[in-house]
């Protein structure tokens, strides 16, 4: 199958939507929680309270929430570095992400990972990768062990468009596409690889497009919709475990924030950063689902105000831990004596 | 002229490029953006992107394209944007760079410098800290540098771009902006290959090379009364200076060895396996390293304090070979 024309599906010009009520506002939560969970990260940034690299999600919200609302809890998850999003929208305790960011002992993983390399097994994320690229053959991978112990489980694996110019995309994706795994590559266009601009290193700069080197089907989205990005992930991810082979998604979203923290953005005009603020995908949500009668306002500002409560216990969390022992610095690994 | 280490860095870059217009540099985010840490910073402006490569992320491309202009008698300046991610060039630095002259038979060499910011004290976690010289000490072919200094910095990589070998030039990113000294106007080269004598002593050698060369020295100033140490800043780690290190072994009979990187088949164990061949007539005392702890770098902060060789760690080391 030759890869697909974009399909730009978008709620405001979707007649029925098919969610419920209860879909509509735990979308609208999980958004906002990682919104303001983020925002709060930045503060404790600020204030020299998280060290290290801390990349923001903030405007890429959808393409997390989105993609999860459509996968199984059994289903498998493996992301890049900007990965924030996708622990949270998949349900881990924003307390243990906010740990690991500050470095403490309650960390997801125990303070040794920190914001790059977020990973809650049981949950069936298998990691956050600061390798560019270095994680889509492991997502081959698990997909070949849930081919051979036919599990039904599908693979999603999510990274930057930044990643699609590096040899690991074509090795992992080729070999995908010979054995028909169950895997679904979710690639979030935000147009910068850091301070670089996608077209002018990337021959073809529309990502779905290099699916054809795979023959697989593939799907350029609006990342910003959330409804949108649930019925693609849906589509694709079904396909694929119906034995349809491993199958493209490009969400076009973009990130609000620098690349990391204390990129002054010289790279893009704040003319373009404001445009893109425009089509923030918590404020189009809300107003779809207010316009289309799936919640009430009262809904909404009772959720506000749940997501400030569990952000700001977060922070008490992490900040209230200890910190890990040096003895962690050899468990889980093996030391010579 | 007050510089600091990644100023020296880009003067370096600014002086090749303007004197040689077969000097490029190819990199992730090295033009429009100036570099990560700005190394690279000024660099577009003056040269155009002709010279100034913006690359997609992908290392391999980065060392592979660099070989193939140095074929041609180009001089490709490499950028890694962390040194941590050479790993994703691995193939084409250790079986593509290193072999070439030798496999053509000498008929062409291969002039690249693979360079990029190394080394922890950053809290920049496991992929964002890491020390990979002993990855590539095991490579005929290859030369490793890694300055200390601004001075070295800047010579370093002169003599680096002018060299027909390909080069693994280290720079340490915990010295970037922490660093800054007088170095001359005009131009110098610190030749690959020399070490430098960074105190002279009568008890021990400590032999070193880039972050810790900082904290060596304080402690040869604290301990100055208790023990009277020579300091020996590698410089380049391979070709290793073998000399200057026999000479001031021989003179001192004890050596202690001081690096960032893990102890576990690091630089040092290769060090201490030669005196202990070559010198062991004229040794008072064990050969003694201080090292990272083996084990992966962490992103909390009081782990990572832990696992890099400290003030402590060093003068703890230090009394226990002046004891014997
Ligand atoms: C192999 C490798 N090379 C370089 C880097 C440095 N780096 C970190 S993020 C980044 C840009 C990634 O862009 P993209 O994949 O589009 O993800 P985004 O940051 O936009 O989410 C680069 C170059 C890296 N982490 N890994």
């Amino acid at each position: 199958m030759a890869a697909t024309s974009p399909s730009r599906v978008s709620a405001s010009d979707t007649a029925g939507i098919d969610v419920t009520g209860a879909e509509a506002l735990d979308w609208f939560k999980k958004m906002s929680l990682i919104r303001r969970f983020e925002e709060r990260a930045e503060e404790a940034y600020g204030q020299g309270k998280i060290g290290g690299f801390l990349h923001l999600y903030i405007g890429e919200e959808a393409v997390a929430v989105g993609a999860m609302a459509a996968l199984r809890p059994d289903d498998d998850v493996i992301t890049h570095y900007r990965d924030h999003g996708y622990v949270l929208a998949r349900g881990v305790e924003p307390k243990r992400v906010m740990a690991e960011l500050y470095g403490k002992a309650t960390g997801l993983s125990k303070g040794k990972g920190g914001s790059m390399h977020m990973a809650d097994v049981k949950r069936h994320v298998w990691g956050g990768y600061a390798i560019v690229g270095g994680h889509i053959p492991l997502a081959t991978g698990l997909a070949l062990a849930n081919q051979y112990r036919k599990l039904p489980h599908v693979v999603a694996c999510f990274f930057g468009e930044g990643a699609t110019n590096i040899g690991t995309f074509f090795a992992g994706l080729n070999l995908a596409a010979v054995w028909k795994l169950a895997l679904v590559a979710i690639v979030e266009n935000n147009r910068y690889g850091m301070g670089t601009a996608f077209e002018r290193v990337s021959a073809v700069s529309d990502v779905y497009k290099k699916a054809c080197a795979f023959d697989i089907p593939a799907e350029q989205i609006d990342g910003n919709d959330v409804l949108a990005v649930r019925d693609a992930v849906h589509r694709m991810v079904e396909r694929s475990r119906a034995g349809g082979g491993p199958q493209l998604i490009e969400a076009m979203t973009y990130r609000f924030r620098g690349h990391s923290m204390g990129d002054p953005q010289r790279y893009r005009t704040k003319e373009e950063v404001e445009e893109a603020k425009a089509r923030d995908p918590i404020v189009r949500w809300r107003r779809t689902v207010l316009t289309s009668g799936l919640a009430a306002k009262t809904d909404l500002e009772k959720i506000r105000d749940e997501v400030e409560a569990e952000v700001e216990e977060a922070v008490r969390f992490a900040e209230n831990s200890p910190a890990p022992d040096p003895s962690e610095l050899c468990s889980d690994v093996l030391v010579s004596e | 002229m007050q510089v600091t280490y990644i100023q020296a860095i880009n003067q370096a870059m600014h002086e090749e490029m303007a004197r040689d217009e077969n000097v490029l540099i190819l990199g992730e985010d090295v033009g429009i953006l100036g570099g990560a840490f700005k190394a690279t910073e000024g660099l577009l402006e003056k040269f155009g992107s002709e010279r100034v490569v913006d690359t997609p992320i992908a290392e391999s491309l980065i060392v592979g394209a660099g070989v193939g202009l140095a074929i041609q008698g180009m001089r490709a300046i490499c950028e890694m944007q962390f040194i941590d991610f050479i790993s994703c060039g691995f193939d084409q630095i250790v079986n593509m760079a290193a072999t070439l002259r030798y496999r053509h038979g000498g008929q062409a060499s291969c002039p690249i410098v693979v360079r990029g910011p190394c080394g922890a004290g950053v809290h920049g976690g496991i992929y964002h800290s890491q020390n990979p010289e002993a990855w590539f000490f095991h490579i005929p072919g290859l030369k490793i540098v890694a300055p200390a200094t601004a001075y070295d910095a800047k010579g370093l990589l002169k003599a680096a771009i002018r060299d027909d070998d390909p080069v693994i030039y280290l720079e340490h990113k915990f010295l970037y902006r922490r660093i800054k000294e007088e170095i001359p106007e005009g131009e110098f080269i610190v030749p690959i290959g020399k070490a430098a004598l960074r105190k002279e002593g009568r008890d021990m050698t400590v032999i070193t090379y880039g972050s810790p060369v900082h904290a060596v020295m304080k402690a040869a100033k604290d301990m100055a009364s208790e023990v009277d140490i020579e300091v020996i800043d590698l410089r380049t780690l391979l070709p290793l200076d073998w000399k200057t290190i026999r000479t001031s072994v021989t003179k001192t009979g004890k050596a202690l060895i001081v690096h960032e990187a893990r102890r576990n088949g690091g630089i040092g164990g290769e060090i201490a396996a030669r005196i202990a061949e070559e010198l062991f007539d004229f040794l008072d005392g064990p050969i003694l390293r201080v090292a990272s702890r083996d084990t992966h770098n962490a992103f909390a902060t009081p782990l990572e304090e832990y696992i890099i060789p400290n003030q402590e760690r060093i003068t703890e080391a230090i009394r226990k070979l002046a004891s014997y």
